[in-house]
C-alpha cells in the first residue's frame, strides 16, 4: 500500500497514532509501531500533531499514548476517528467530579 | 572552549561560577519596582524586574517570596546587588541584603524612605550600581567544566510535537550534564500530574519516591479544593489546539526533558540544589512562575522548549528557545534560538539534536547572548501559596 502520509505510534500497546501533518478525511493510512501494523480509513480531517484512533475505543475504556493512560473515552470511538477533547476526558485534578460526589 | 570540554566564565567569592555579570538591582517590595526600572534605565549594565509582592505576606508564603528574592541575588550569574527597599514593608531590604552577603559578593541596600524618596533612592542607587558595572566589567572569564552548571529545563506553550521532538532532545543533553558531573532541573510539578510513576521508580531511595507522589498529590489537591477540572487552565487553549488532549498527555511529553538518569532529590521552589545529578524542583507549570523559581534556585542556564512559541526570558539567566516544530521556528524566529523541528520532519536524529543543544549551552554560558536576552525579555513572576494581609 502506498503511504506518503506521516504518523507517528509511540508504543505497541497504544490506540491513538498522531498525524505529523495535515491528513484529509477519507484518506487511508498505514500506521506501524514495532510489529503492529493498521491500515485504516480517517473518518475525520486531522490536523498536524492531532490524534486519531487505530482500533475502536468504547465509552470508559482508557486512551492509551506512550504506552500510558492518557484519560478515558467519553464516548465510543470508532477507528480512524479525531480524538480530541470532544470523545476524551482527563482523569486528573478533577476538582469538578470530586465535589459532584 | 567552548567546546565539549566546558566553557568560559566568572568566578564568585564563594567559589560558584557565573555565566553571566549582571548588576541587579533588586526591589525588596513592588512599591521599589518603578525606581529601580529607573536605575536600570541610568546605569548601563544594571539589570532589574517588576513584580507586586513583598508587603503582608505571612508564613510559608512569606518565606517562599524571601527565599526568591535572596535567591536572586545569590544566582552566581550576579556580580553585585543593589537591594531597593521601601523603607516598611515586610520583606525588609537589610534581611535580603544579609542573606545574600553571605555568598562574599558585593551588596548595598538602598531605602526610599530614607534616602529623600524617588528622586534621592534612584540616584544614591545609580551611583552604587555605577560603580559595582565598572568593577564587574574588569573580570576576565576563565575555563570551568560542565560540572560547575545547574542547568534548569522548562517546557512552555506546548504542543503534540513537545513530546516528540525538543522534549526527548533536552532529556538527551540532561543526561549529557549530569554525565560530566553537572546538574539538571525538572521542574512543573503540575505537568508531571500522569507521569509521576515514571520518575518515582528512577528515585535513588524510598524518600525521594515518597516526596515525588507527596508533592504531586499537593498539586492535584488544589484543582480538587477549588472544584474545578485542572483541564480549564491546563492543558491551555494553544495546547488544546496544537494537539495535546488531557493534562496526562502534557505530563507524559513534559517528562522526557528528565533524560533516564537517577532522580536524586526533591527541592522546594527557590531552593538551591543540594545534590548534583537529575534534581525535581516543585513549582506549578506557569512559565513565569517556574522560570523564576529555577533562577532563585541557582540554575545559570536554562532550556525552554516551546511549540506554540514564547518571547519569556530573565533578568539573569539566559534563556535557550528551542522549538518543537520548524513552521514556529520560522514564523518566531527572532524568539527562537533552536530548532528541533528537524526530528518532526525526519532530517535529524533525537541524539544528534540534543549535541546541538548541548554545544549551545557551552556557547551561551560562554557568552553567546540568547534572542530572549538580546530582546531583553527581562520576566520574573513568584509563585505565591498564601493570600496577603
Amino acid at each position: 500500500m502506498e503511504n506518503n502520509w506521516k504518523v507517528v505510534m509511540m508504543k505497541p500497546d497504544d490506540n491513538v497514532a498522531v498525524a505529523l501533518g495535515e491528513i484529509p478525511s477519507g484518506t487511508t493510512v498505514r500506521v506501524t509501531c514495532q510489529d503492529r501494523v493498521f491500515d485504516l480509513e480517517l473518518i475525520d480531517p486531522i490536523e498536524f500533531g492531532h490524534k486519531f484512533a487505530v482500533a475502536p475505543i468504547r465509552k470508559g475504556e482508557d486512551v492509551i499514548k506512550y504506552g500510558e493512560v492518557i484519560g478515558v473515552a467519553s464516548q465510543d470511538i470508532a477507528t480512524g476517528q479525531h480524538v480530541h477533547v470532544h470523545n476524551v476526558e482527563g482523569k486528573r485534578g478533577r476538582g469538578d467530579k470530586a465535589n459532584a460526589k | 572552549m567552548p567546546n565539549e570540554a566546558g566553557f568560559w566564565g566568572y568566578r564568585r567569592p564563594d567559589g560558584k561560577v557565573g555565566v553571566r555579570n549582571h548588576v541587579l538591582i533588586l526591589p525588596t517590595i513592588t512599591c521599589a519596582t518603578q525606581a529601580a526600572k529607573q536605575i536600570t534605565e541610568l546605569v548601563q549594565g544594571a539589570v532589574s524586574f517588576i513584580h507586586q509582592h513583598g508587603c503582608a505576606q505571612v508564613g510559608v508564603d512569606y518565606e517562599q517570596t524571601f527565599r526568591t528574592y535572596a535567591g536572586m541575588g545569590m544566582n552566581p550569574n550576579v556580580y553585585g546587588v543593589v537591594v531597593l527597599g521601601l523603607g516598611c514593608e515586610t520583606h525588609q531590604a537589610r534581611n535580603v541584603a544579609d542573606h545574600i552577603a553571605q555568598t562574599g559578593k558585593p551588596v548595598e541596600v538602598v531605602s526610599i524612605q530614607d534616602h529623600g524618596g524617588t528622586l534621592g533612592a534612584i540616584a544614591q542607587g545609580a551611583r552604587i550600581a555605577a560603580k559595582m558595572v565598572q568593577d564587574a566589567s574588569a573580570l576576565m572569564r576563565e575555563p570551568f567544566d560542565f560540572s560547575e552548571l545547574i542547568v534548569g529545563t522548562e517546557c512552555g506553550g506546548s504542543d503534540a510535537c513537545s513530546g516528540l521532538s525538543a522534549n526527548p532532545a533536552v532529556g538527551v543533553v540532561s543526561d549529557m550534564i549530569v554525565d560530566r558531573g553537572g546538574t539538571a532541573i525538572l521542574a512543573e510539578t503540575t505537568e508531571l500530574i500522569g507521569a509521576e510513576h515514571l520518575l518515582a521508580n528512577r528515585a535513588v531511595d524510598e524518600t525521594v519516591a515518597k516526596r515525588v507522589y507527596e508533592v504531586i498529590q499537593a498539586m492535584e489537591n488544589r484543582a480538587i479544593a477549588m472544584g474545578v477540572d485542572i483541564r480549564t487552565g491546563n492543558p491551555s487553549p494553544g495546547n488544546v489546539k496544537g494537539g495535546l488532549t488531557t493534562l496526562e498527555e502534557k505530563s507524559l511529553g513534559a517528562a522526557a526533558k528528565a533524560g533516564s538518569r537517577p532522580l536524586q532529590e526533591l527541592i522546594e521552589y527557590a531552593q538551591t540544589p543540594n545534590k548534583k545529578g537529575l534534581v525535581w524542583m516543585d513549582t506549578p507549570g506557569h512559565d513565569i512562575e517556574q522560570l523564576t523559581g529555577m533562577a532563585a534556585g541557582g540554575a545559570q542556564v536554562v532550556l525552554f522548549t516551546s511549540g506554540r512559541g514564547t518571547p519569556t526570558g530573565s533578568p539573569i539567566v539566559p534563556v535557550i528557545k528551542i522549538a518543537t516544530n520548524t513552521a514556529m521556528f520560522e514564523k518566531m524566529n527572532e524568539n527562537m534560538d533552536l530548532n528541533a523541528g528537524t526530528i518532526i520532519d525526519g532530517s535529524e536524529s533525537i541524539e544528534s539534536v540534543g549535541q546541538r543543544i548541548f554545544a549551545e549551552i557551552a556557547a551561551v554560558s560562554s557568552g553567546k547572548l540568547t534572542k530572549s536576552e538580546i530582546l531583553k525579555q527581562h520576566d520574573f513572576g513568584i509563585w505565591r501559596i498564601g493570600p496577603t494581609f
